[in-house]
């Protein structure tokens, strides 16, 4: 096992560099030019040192490796320091962002609770309705349940998350007036009533991003466990004279389960990229609202750092997913 | 009874495929909404009265009436003349973008399955490009090649390139999988054995015997992809990096809509209908043709 793990986590090195390479290609060979914005009477030799001072003077390799050098090694050392109180990172150079000249992951961090928080309540209420949903439609094949399951899947699937949440706002927010509308994130939790103020902005984002989970784990769920149903063991224990919930709720289900975990598992960076929407639309100051602002400002080191951080997660929840499997079903583990 | 068989067998596997489409209820009623939608943005401008972008400052702001029927926006522009040249911009993309999704995964797909050599290196490449930030690298690719592609091909048509490039070049990877899988057990079969034998040629068998036994993975891969084009335009649309604000498409529409949220909620909703029904009726559409085309569900 921990042989498959290694070798597992070994691959999904090169995988990253490769990213990291393409991701650094893309913003670094694009026709775009950082001094843009400088104005027109700033004389071209001071244009040209500027932008040394931005380390656009050397090859692209250099700049590459210079870039993983940051990435890898100098705010991994930040984050240690601010850790454990010690100094290796003093007088490094970090990723800096060029929209506001302070350190790109350090605004990272402070923006990454509230996607944390939307996007993770959101997963876990998804997850939470999905099974339900799709264990039932399953059991009861072709039912007036499973068929009305399968629809609102369909339309989980089929309407974006730009038209739901504008629509939520339409009819929570501005018809009915009760919730807010957009995403208030100065709020501290300190007692009670911020709480529930808390709770209430939270509702409609995190409505909009668990339809979407919703209908794809649910899905999964209703797939794995028709395939579970029609197993000979089914058979057997229901010979056997287990009670029908012991068949299904022990039986079947820890046996379907195993695909919908990595499933889960896989869909989780999804998930954030679909944020990015969602943030935009309910105004949450999180990671994927950054990235369109950097984008619009065309701010590249925040850009490249935050689409790289996707990426991650990306490679990240693949690993976790693949390990999963290994670990649930022992006939996956020595391939 | 002896009749019905041959007359089955003359008739050929589509008819078969098409007689179990039409039982399946969803994909039916889906194929015919997706019809009717696609007729009514091609033929409307023909009809309709009023230009997309013919701006009367008086009319501004109304709401439904029998002039139009939908209502106009902020500067007077007839609400239904902007969804149909939205639904062109839109549909057009859709295809577009699916054509070319679907030319890179089957080709990479078949090439992958077919040589043994190539296989290997082709699906890192798969893998890799599955592993990728696909909505951030999408905005990254808008940001970055807009204005080099708008002073090119001018700012309408330098973006839709832009667009169905980057959509096409993204949303291959599925198909590409489910094509090399079903080639490599095609591969193995007796007739391309056969056709070997008589010295048929590499790109002969592909094209003649591979191709046509593999359009069943790549026609479900298509009509998803139709959807999956729409939702990513409209996407970068809404996020105001897709085509410029003056060119209409359902999800620039949508985008304008939200600013006028508070007055005009209602505004909202006839572009995120017309998106939503399109994607609802092409997964329909899809699911229904990939009933169709599965023999275990067929003849049933």
């Amino acid at each position: 096992m921990l042989n498959f793990v290694m070798r597992r986590t070994l691959i999904s090195i090169p995988t990253l560099l490769f990213i990291s390479l393409i991701i650094f290609l893309l913003l670094n060979l694009a026709p775009n030019d950082p001094m843009a914005q400088v104005p027109l009477t700033v004389p071209p030799e001071v244009k040209e040192k500027m932008r040394e001072a931005l380390g656009l003077g050397q090859p692209l390799y250099i700049q590459f490796f210079k870039w993983l050098v940051q990435f890898f090694w100098i705010e991994p050392q930040v984050f240690f320091d601010h850790m454990f109180g010690t100094s290796f990172s003093e007088d490094k150079l970090r990723v800096i962002s060029w929209q506001t000249r302070s350190p790109v992951m350090d605004m990272i961090i402070q923006r990454m609770p509230q996607t944390l928080w939307v996007v993770g309540m959101s997963y876990i209420v998804g997850i939470l309705i999905a099974l339900p949903i799709g264990i039932y439609s399953a059991y009861r094949h072709y039912s007036v349940f499973d068929q009305a399951g399968t629809f609102v899947t369909m339309i989980g699937y089929s309407i974006p998350p730009f038209f739901t949440g504008p629509l939520v706002i339409v009819i929570f927010a501005v018809q009915l007036g009760w919730l807010p509308s957009t995403y208030d994130t100065v709020l501290r939790v300190v007692d009670w009533d911020t709480f529930v103020t808390q709770l209430r902005q939270m509702v409609l984002p995190v409505m909009v991003l668990a339809l979407q989970t919703t209908a794809q784990i649910s899905r999964y769920m209703r797939a794995s466990m028709l395939d579970n149903l029609s197993q000979d063991y089914v058979r057997t224990a229901r010979a056997k004279g287990l009670s029908e919930w012991t068949v299904v709720a022990i039986h079947v289900l820890r046996n379907s389960m195993i695909p919908v975990v990595t499933v889960i598992a896989l869909n989780l960076p999804a998930i954030f990229g679909g944020a990015i929407i969602t943030e935009q639309i309910f105004k949450v100051n999180g990671i994927g609202q950054q990235l369109i602002g950097a984008i619009y400002a065309n701010d590249l080191p925040t850009v490249q750092t935050l689409t790289f951080m996707f990426a991650v997660l990306i490679v990240f929840f693949n690993l976790i997913a693949d390990i999963l499997y290994g670990v649930l079903d022992p006939r996956i583990r020595y391939e | 009874m002896n009749d019905v068989v041959i007359d089955r067998s003359q008739s050929g596997k589509w008819l078969d495929v098409w007689t179990q489409f039409k039982k399946h209820k969803g994909a039916l009623v889906g194929s015919m909404v997706f019809i009717l939608i696609t007729l009514t943005v091609i033929a409307g401008p023909f009809f309709w009265i009023f230009e997309a972008n013919e701006i009367n400052i008086r009319q501004r702001n109304e709401g439904p009436s029998w002039l139009h029927p939908l209502g106009t926006d902020q500067l007077g522009r007839d609400t239904f003349a902007r969804m149909i040249a939205g639904g062109q911009t839109s549909i057009t993309v859709g295809l577009a973008a699916m054509a070319l999704s679907i030319l890179l995964g089957s080709c990479i797909g078949v090439i992958a399955g077919y040589y043994r050599r190539l296989d290997g290196m082709l699906m890192r490449l798969t893998d890799l490009f599955l592993s990728l930030p696909l909505l951030p690298l999408l905005l990254v690719m808008m940001l970055l090649f807009r204005e080099p592609l708008s002073e090119a091909y001018g700012p309408e048509r330098g973006m839709f390139v832009l667009i169905v490039c980057a959509i096409g070049i993204t949303s291959w990877m599925p198909t590409a999988r489910i094509v090399r899988g079903d080639v490599l057990a095609l591969k193995e079969r007796e007739f391309i054995l056969a056709a070997r034998s008589i010295g048929t040629t590499d790109t002969k068998i592909i094209l003649r015997h591979i191709l046509p036994n593999v359009i069943s993975p790549i026609l479900v891969s298509a009509t998803l992809g139709i959807a999956n084009a729409i939702i990513t335009e409209s996407a970068l649309s809404f996020l105001g990096l897709g085509f410029p604000p003056d060119f209409p498409t359902w999800g620039r529409l949508l985008n304008d809509a939200v600013e006028y949220l508070t007055l005009y909620p209602e505004r909202v909703f006839w572009p995120g209908l017309a998106i939503s029904l399109t994607v609802l009726s092409v997964n329909y559409v899809g699911d229904g043709i990939r009933d169709a085309l599965d023999p275990r569900i067929r003849g049933r």
